[in-house]
């Protein structure tokens, strides 16, 4: 059952005028202009037991993915492909909001976007992740661990993870004469083949205005926001419109157009760390 | 999916069911069909068939679940285990759990809910047969039980599916379109203050396929919204002096 968020904090609240008069001359509380992002900082590679990792920072929201695969059978209406699955967690530690215990619906839905986006567009090439077609497949579980939580874990989010499955290798493994996998972890040599790289960019509707990557602030005190993911491409491959406020048709547009170079200015700086990534 | 070849689009652009691309499957509404909720509606489109009761405002159960200056709104969306071709898991899903989420949000600013400070307003939503279309659907029958349940609402709202099937945007998806198509956009709004309440894509579209969609859906909102009024109107009309 979903319920009304009555946890939320007040103060945010009390300082929405104050954000609206920074917006009106085009700027926000920590001086960016409304229509950009915070610094980004993506690091892959952080873990060692992982297959794929990346570590991103949004400003101070800070957000962990860790790729791990296994061999696993594949679902039996797509036995020419391997399983993709996005889990994400909003650790306790991240954000006074947040509780221990099963991922609650925002969670659930952080994880649900950022897997629609990646998974109509083929963003994965899952037919490459087959061993033995309708027998034997990868799996490849990603692992969304919000760490500090300060607005637009949905962008953060989609970063880390496009960083990690870029730089995810696969075990080398063997078979057996009775057909089993037995998979060599510490010798990753195969990378996984991805399609097309994806991002979302995260737009809040706050007094009149459409503002980029909202801070928690910034989130608590919005009508609504919309998360749009694009391709490299420039197609839109997944959107969600979340919270609680109506969007007029007009805003809808302009978000479209504000998402769309947004994306680009994502894509530049993930381009940027899976190029160090290599050297 | 496996399954026969099956053309969603013939040679006379028809959809596998007869329809033309931005057709609607006949809708069927009525309201107050449960006599123990505040209000209910059963909403069908085509195949699919969703009913929804509203209870309260009421004390909620756990008094601690208040706010100082509005009611709380709480929303399940629920899928029968007899609803679809396989049995579903009467537990509820992390699909559930989110559309639960955007169900809620798509009724939130439609609500007054400032008339009912401290109170709890529940919508429950059963999904009795899925054909494709089921989270609109829902919403179409949440907002007529709201207002049969006489709680004030600054206006209906209706919701509905466009999809894409073999290169051609499609009003209403059913369930094989939207298995087999390449893009399901559920929208939902209230046409009369002009808002969208629910927006979804799963798929992809040019940023010129988004906008036509969306303003099929939106078309479509307004005429649902419209058989609404009329399915609400009629409830009184037939009410007899004694």
């Amino acid at each position: 059952m979903s319920v009304t968020p009555f946890k939320l904090p007040i103060i945010p609240h009390l300082k929405k005028q104050a954000f609206i008069s920074f917006y009106e001359r085009g700027l926000r509380a920590d001086g960016r202009s409304i229509h950009s992002h915070r610094n980004v900082t993506i690091k892959t590679g952080v873990l060692d037991k992982a297959e794929g990792s990346a570590h991103v920072s949004l400003g101070n929201t800070q957000v962990l993915v860790g790729v791990k695969v296994d061999v696993g059978q594949p679902f039996r209406d797509t036995p020419n492909q391997g399983v993709l699955v996005v889990h994400a967690e909003n650790v306790p530690l991240a954000s006074p909001i947040f509780e221990p215990g099963p991922p609650d619906e925002n969670a659930i839905e952080l994880a649900r976007v950022i897997d629609r986006s990646l998974r109509e567009v083929k963003a994965v090439d899952l037919e490459s992740l087959v061993i033995r077609a309708g027998e034997k497949v990868w799996n490849l579980w990603v692992d969304v661990y919000v760490l500090d939580h300060d607005g637009n874990l949905f962008d953060a989010s989609m970063l880390a993870t496009m960083a990690a499955l870029a730089t995810t290798k696969l075990p080398d493994y063997e078979e057996t004469e009775t057909g089993e996998i037995v998979l060599k972890r510490d010798v990753k040599s195969k990378p996984l083949k991805i399609n097309y790289k994806v991002v979302s960019v995260t737009i809040a509707k706050i007094g009149n205005y459409l503002v980029v990557d909202p801070t928690f602030e910034e989130e608590v005190i919005s009508d609504y926001r919309l998360v749009l993911s694009f391709d490299e491409n420039l197609r839109v491959v997944g959107a969600q419109k979340t919270g609680g406020g109506g969007m007029k048709i007009s805003e809808f547009r302009e978000a479209l157009k504000i998402g769309r170079s947004t994306a680009q200015s994502y894509f530049k700086a993930l381009e940027q760390a899976l190029a160090t990534q290599v050297s | 999916m496996s399954k026969a070849r099956v053309r969603l689009i013939d040679e006379n652009g028809l959809r596998h069911d007869g329809r033309k691309p931005d057709e609607l499957r006949p809708i069927r509404m009525q309201v107050g069909v449960l006599a123990n909720a505040t209000g209910s509606a059963i909403v069908e489109y085509g195949k699919t068939k969703v009913l929804a009761a509203v209870y309260g405002p009421r004390e909620p159960f756990q008094k601690y679940m208040v706010l100082p200056d509005r009611a709380i709104l709480r929303v399940r969306y629920h899928m029968a285990p007899f609803s679809t071709s396989e049995r579903k898991s009467p537990a509820p899903s992390r699909r559930e759990i989110e559309l639960s989420k955007v169900i809620r949000e798509a009724l939130e600013d439609i609500v007054l809910l400032s008339e009912y400070p401290r109170t709890v307003i529940d919508v429950f939503i059963e999904v009795l047969q899925a054909d494709g279309g089921t989270r609109v659907a829902g919403v179409t029958a949440a907002s007529l039980a709201l207002a049969d349940a006489g709680i004030p609402m600054k206006g209906l709202v209706a919701g509905v599916a466009v999809g894409k099937v073999e290169g051609v945007l499609v009003l209403d998806v059913d369930e094989l379109e939207d298995s087999m198509g390449e893009a399901d956009m559920p929208v939902a709004g209230a046409p009369d203050l002009g808002l969208i309440t629910l927006f979804q894509l799963n798929g992809v579209l040019t940023e010129e396929e988004v906008e036509k969609g969306l303003s099929m859906a939106w078309s479509a909102i307004e005429r649902i919204v419209a058989m609404e009024k009329e399915v609400l109107k009629r409830k009184y009309e037939s009410v007899e002096e004694v």
